[in-house]
Order: C-alpha cells, then sequence, then structure tokens
C-alpha cells in the first residue's frame, strides 16, 4: 500500500517536472539554447497566482493570469535578450540566459523581499484526501496528474497536427530551410517560448500547490530537476522530456522513500550520468551526424 | 619584412622580473599596514577567482567545451588541501606546497575521471555530465560529516593564504597554461576546439587530450580551492553549489573566451566590483546581472575577444620602432 501511495507521489512530482522539462526541451530543439531563465517564469508565475489570490481574485482566473504572465515574460525576455543574439556564439547565448535568470531573481527579491512567502493552496485545490482500495491519494496529486496529461496530449496535437505545431517541426529540423519555404522562424520561435511558458505557468501552480512556499528563488531546484529530466529523455524531443520528466519524479520519491532523503540529488544526477554513458543521447534523442 | 624579435630566453627572463618586482612591491604594500583587513581579503580573493577562471579557460576556450562543474573540483581541492594541513604531518613552507600540490592532484584524478565520460558526450550533454559530477560532489560533502565536517563545515584551517602565496600561484598558473598552449600540446588542444573530427583524422589523440585539458583545467581549480580554505580558514558545502561554477564560468566568457587576460581582468573586476558597489545594496545583483546581458548583447565575444597581451609584443613594437627608425629595417 505503502508503495502505491508512493507511486502516486512520484508520478505527481514527475508530471510537475515534466510540465517544466517541456519547456526547456521545445526551446532547445528550436535555437539549441538551455534557458536557464525558465525556472525563474515558473517563480513569476507562483508570485503572480500568490497576489491575485490574496487581492480576492477567483481561483480560475488567478491561474489564468499566472499563465497569461507567464507566457507575456517569456516572450519578452525572448525578445529583448535572446533574438539580438541570433548570430552569436551559443555560450554568449547561455551567459545572456544565466544573467536573465539572475534578474529575474533579484528583482523579484527587490520587490517581495527574499523571504519565504506562504502560498494558499487550499483557495485553488482544496485539501482531500481520498481511500482507493486502502491507499491514500490527495485531489492535488489526482488534479496534478491529469491537468499533466491533457496539457502534454494538447501540446502533441499541437505540435503534430497544426500549421505552426508544423512550422515548428520544420525550424527545429533546419532553420535556413524553413525560412526559405516562407516559415516566419521569428515568429515561431516566439511561439515556442509561449507554449513552454505556459506549460510553467500551469507547472508553477501545480508545483506551489504541492510545496506551498512561494519565493524569489524557489524556481531554482525545480528548475535544475527539470532541466535534468529533459536531458535525461533526450533534449529537444518532447515524448522525451514527458518520459525523463516522470522517471526524474518517480526515482527521486524513491530514495526519498528509502530514507536517502539527503542523497536524493547525488543519486538523480548519478543516475542521469549512467544513462549518458550508455545512451549518449538521452533516452529518447536523436544522435546527430556530423560532418567536416 | 624583418620584424625586431626579442630572443625567448630574454623574453622569459623580463617576465620574470616584471613577476618579481610585482610580488615584492605588492607584498611590501599590503605588509606596509597601508591597506585594511576587508580590502586585502578582497586582494587575496581576486587572487583565487583569476587562478579559477584562467583554468576554466582552458576547457572552456581553449578546449571549447562547456564544463558547468568547476566548483565541484575546487571543492576537491579544498577539502583535499585542508585535510592534509590539519593533518600536521609536515610544517612550514613544505606544508603550504604539499598541500597545494595535493589538492591539484586530487582534484586532476577527479579531472580525468569525468573527462573518461566525455570521451563518449559532445557540448551539451558533457556540460551536463559535469554539473552532475560538482552536485554530487557537493552532496557527498555534506553526507559524509565524519571526513568533511558536513553542512555545518570544516573548521580551523591553517590560515596560509598570503599575498605572496597566493598571487605566486596566479603567477605559476599563467606561466604553465602559457607555456603548455604555446607548446605542441596547446596547438593539439586548439585543433580539438576548432574541429575534433579533422582533428582525429590529423592523427591526433582526441581522448588523451580531453582528458589533458580536462585534468590540467582541475588541477589548478583544486589549487585554487584550497587556497580558498586558507584564505577564510572554514570550509563549508553551500560555497561549492551550482551558481559557484556559473559564478567562474560568466568571468571566462564576460572576459572572452580563449584571452587570458580576458579571464583575469574578468575575475578581478566581478569579484571587486560588487564590494565596490556594496552602497548601492539590494541593487548590486540587478545591475551585475544587467551588466551581464548588456556586454553578451553588445559584444558577445566577450570583452577582451581572443586577444592576448604579451610584453615581448609590445618592447618588440618599440624596438622596432627605435632600431628601424628611419634605416629601413633591421637585419636579424
Amino acid at each position: 500500500m505503502l508503495f502505491f501511495s508512493q507511486l502516486v507521489n512520484g508520478l505527481q512530482l514527475g508530471s510537475i517536472y515534466a510540465m517544466i522539462a517541456l519547456g526547456y526541451s521545445m526551446v532547445y530543439g528550436i535555437i539549441m539554447l538551455l534557458n536557464f531563465a525558465h525556472g525563474d517564469v515558473l517563480m513569476a508565475g507562483g508570485f503572480i497566482a500568490l497576489f491575485s489570490i490574496n487581492a480576492g481574485l477567483s481561483p480560475v482566473l488567478a491561474v489564468s493570469l499566472a499563465i497569461g504572465g507567464c507566457v507575456c515574460l517569456s516572450v519578452l525576455i525572448e525578445k529583448v535578450a535572446y533574438s539580438p543574439l541570433r548570430a552569436a556564439p551559443r555560450i554568449s547565448l547561455l551567459i545572456t540566459a544565466i544573467g536573465v535568470s539572475l534578474l529575474l531573481q533579484n528583482l523579484a527579491q527587490l520587490f517581495f523581499s527574499a523571504s519565504a512567502h506562504s502560498f494558499p493552496a487550499n483557495s485553488i485545490l482544496p485539501m482531500k484526501n481520498y481511500s482507493i482500495s486502502g491507499v491514500n491519494i490527495s485531489l492535488t496529486s489526482i488534479v496534478t496528474i491529469l491537468t499533466a496529461i491533457v496539457s502534454m496530449a494538447a501540446l502533441t496535437y499541437l505540435v503534430q497536427r497544426t500549421k505552426i505545431g508544423k512550422a515548428m517541426r520544420a525550424v527545429s529540423e533546419d532553420a535556413e530551410a524553413a525560412q526559405l519555404m516562407g516559415v516566419n522562424v521569428n515568429r515561431v520561435i516566439s511561439f515556442t517560448f509561449a507554449a513552454g511558458a505556459a506549460l510553467a505557468g500551469v507547472g508553477s501552480i501545480l508545483y506551489c500547490c504541492r510545496y506551498p512556499l512561494v519565493a524569489p528563488t524557489m524556481g531554482a531546484l525545480p528548475g535544475l530537476k527539470a532541466f535534468v529530466a529533459a536531458v535525461f529523455g533526450g533534449i529537444g524531443s518532447i515524448p522525451g522530456a514527458m518520459a525523463g520528466g516522470f522517471a526524474i519524479g518517480l526515482f527521486e520519491t524513491l530514495v526519498t522513500a528509502l530514507g536517502f532523503s539527503t542523497w536524493a540529488d547525488g543519486i538523480v544526477f548519478g543516475i542521469l550520468i549512467l544513462v549518458l554513458l550508455v545512451k549518449p543521447t538521452g533516452i529518447m534523442g536523436r544522435s546527430m551526424m556530423e560532418k567536416v | 619584412m624583418n620584424r625586431f624579435r626579442i630572443p625567448v630566453p630574454v623574453r622569459y627572463s623580463i617576465n620574470a622580473a616584471l613577476i618579481a618586482a610585482f610580488l615584492l612591491i605588492g607584498n611590501a604594500i599590503m605588509s606596509s599596514g597601508m591597506i585594511g583587513r576587508a580590502q586585502s581579503s578582497v586582494v587575496i580573493q581576486v587572487a583565487i577567482y583569476m587562478i579559477l577562471a584562467v583554468s576554466l579557460n582552458v576547457a572552456t576556450g581553449y578546449l571549447g567545451q562547456l564544463p558547468l562543474g568547476h566548483a565541484g573540483f575546487m571543492a576537491v581541492g579544498a577539502y583535499a588541501g585542508a585535510l592534509f594541513w590539519k593533518s600536521g604531518l609536515l610544517s612550514g613552507v613544505p606544508d603550504v606546497v604539499a598541500g597545494l600540490v595535493t589538492a591539484g592532484v586530487t582534484a586532476a584524478l577527479f579531472g580525468v575521471l569525468i573527462g573518461i565520460p566525455a570521451l563518449r558526450l559532445r557540448g551539451d550533454y558533457l556540460a551536463i555530465i559535469t554539473l552532475g559530477f560538482g552536485e554530487i560532489i557537493r552532496v557527498a560533502i555534506i553526507n559524509l560529516p565524519s571526513i568533511t565536517g558536513g553542512t555545518p563545515g570544516l573548521r580551523n584551517i591553517p590560515k596560509y593564504s598570503s599575498f605572496l602565496l597566493v598571487y605566486s600561484c596566479v603567477a605559476l598558473t599563467c606561466t604553465f597554461i602559457h607555456m603548455m598552449m604555446k607548446s605542441r600540446h596547446g596547438r593539439a588542444i586548439l585543433s580539438l576546439r576548432e574541429n575534433e573530427i579533422a582533428a582525429e583524422s590529423c592523427g591526433i589523440n582526441t581522448t588523451y587530450y580531453k582528458v589533458l585539458a580536462f585534468s590540467v583545467s582541475a588541477f589548478f581549480a583544486g589549487v585554487a580551492g584550497a587556497l580558498y580554505g586558507g584564505m577564510l580558514g572554514i570550509l563549508v558545502p553551500g560555497n561549492f553549489d551550482f551558481m559557484a561554477s556559473i559564478h567562474i564560468l560568466v568571468m571566462v566568457v564576460l572576459g572572452g573566451m580563449g584571452s587570458m587576460l580576458g579571464s583575469i581582468l574578468a575575475a578581478a573586476i566581478l569579484t571587486a566590483l560588487p564590494l565596490a558597489l556594496q552602497s548601492l545594496n539590494e541593487y548590486r545583483m540587478i545591475l551585475y546581472s544587467l551588466l551581464l546581458i548588456g556586454v553578451m548583447i553588445l559584444k558577445p565575444s566577450g570583452l577582451m575577444g581572443t586577444y592576448d597581451f604579451s610584453m615581448a609584443y609590445v618592447l618588440e613594437k618599440l624596438g622596432g620602432r627605435v632600431f628601424t627608425n628611419g634605416k629601413g629595417g633591421l637585419s636579424p
């Protein structure tokens, strides 16, 4: 029974990581950037939701505002900080992303103080536990897992079945060729950031419901874990990010449940390294041929 | 066209003399009591970051990889050096030197350990492996309190890091890396950066040179770590987290990858600047991040690009002007 409740627990954490990991993976697939600011977009979503609820707005409105805020912020970051660097070396882009991440954290610290604010998780998802044949499952877990499945299905539909999805795939395959075929590359890149940020917005609400604290540096840890998840699944691959997210969430819960919680982060990285040694491009990553 | 050239032994003697003069003058100023405690600790911290940035530059700027776990090597060296010094096996100058060598060698062993999986991986996956190793080292330090002191930290480390010691280490690091990069080994490492496959087909042992560059980078990071412990007298695992690695990487990229001068300048600026801006308090880090974004957007190749300073070159230029004055060239 303990096993099943831990399994649900792991799936809940994994769903959150998977949703954040999708943002990393999509952006990487399209402009080969490890977007370090993604975790801080998550933090912004948490703060927007917190203030909206404290201002007395309805939960639905608060959640929508948080998602919308994440999308606007992410597109703004892309336009201001990343788009001038299209032709620059990739490491400059990476350092810019680190700079944006530090900027967001410190702005949040300046405006909202460094201390953690408690998040009214109850007003979004009431604390309720269901007992299914002896296994205790909280409403939050159920909603989190279902939301993740629905958003991933929606994303898969978007990428595989719509016109903009086709354009996204084309740009990630070969941006220059896509441009010659009439794809507006800049718009596709902005759209990718927006889609990733929307998932991060949903993820931030679910993360705050699990760990009800909002702080300027709260994005760093889930950001890093989701980033690991994206690499684990093969960065740039959407199903890979989902699989990686669930895998990392389950590992972490398992290790913690076995009583090695202080070792958890180390073990997660150890498994990642082992996987990369066996399969250097992650579980579902494609290996690229290189020409001289 | 014949250019006036200073013979190599003379170049090295000129540089050695300049370094010795700098060390002696600096030491005299530092020990004269003109500089307060806070400032002198900044001066020493600057030197430690110079070693870290210059050593990371080997793996980033010259080898062209993206390691995100430099603080991990620094941590290994810091703990190895501190434990050696605390053990009290030796005393005096041999103790200091042996501790630094222990630190460097231990870190270099870890560099080899990480360099070997690096054979199979490219680009960003390598970055993740190093990030992972860095985090594992930190988690291991936290979880082995009997050796490392755990989260509260390792205390009572002898405070060996004097001005003379740290700046001598800076000079030795720069000299060693400079000489390595000017040798055939250095050229082999540069060729890996330019094109790995082409280098391999020219007969360069890519495995060997990748591991070499990694372990040299790790060695000096370990030395810097030991000096760091010798400066603070206490080591806590929190000092070696992911952000510490990023901080060193930022120095290298901001200075210009592949430029030793750039790494040194950026290490000095980025270490001294936050302390100079202390009056701005909460706006300090915001300025820092804006500076980072601004420099990258305006000058993506970093402040110095790949430019490197050469005293001999300056002297040659000056000398060339004097000797060739109106006489149309100098016979070699």
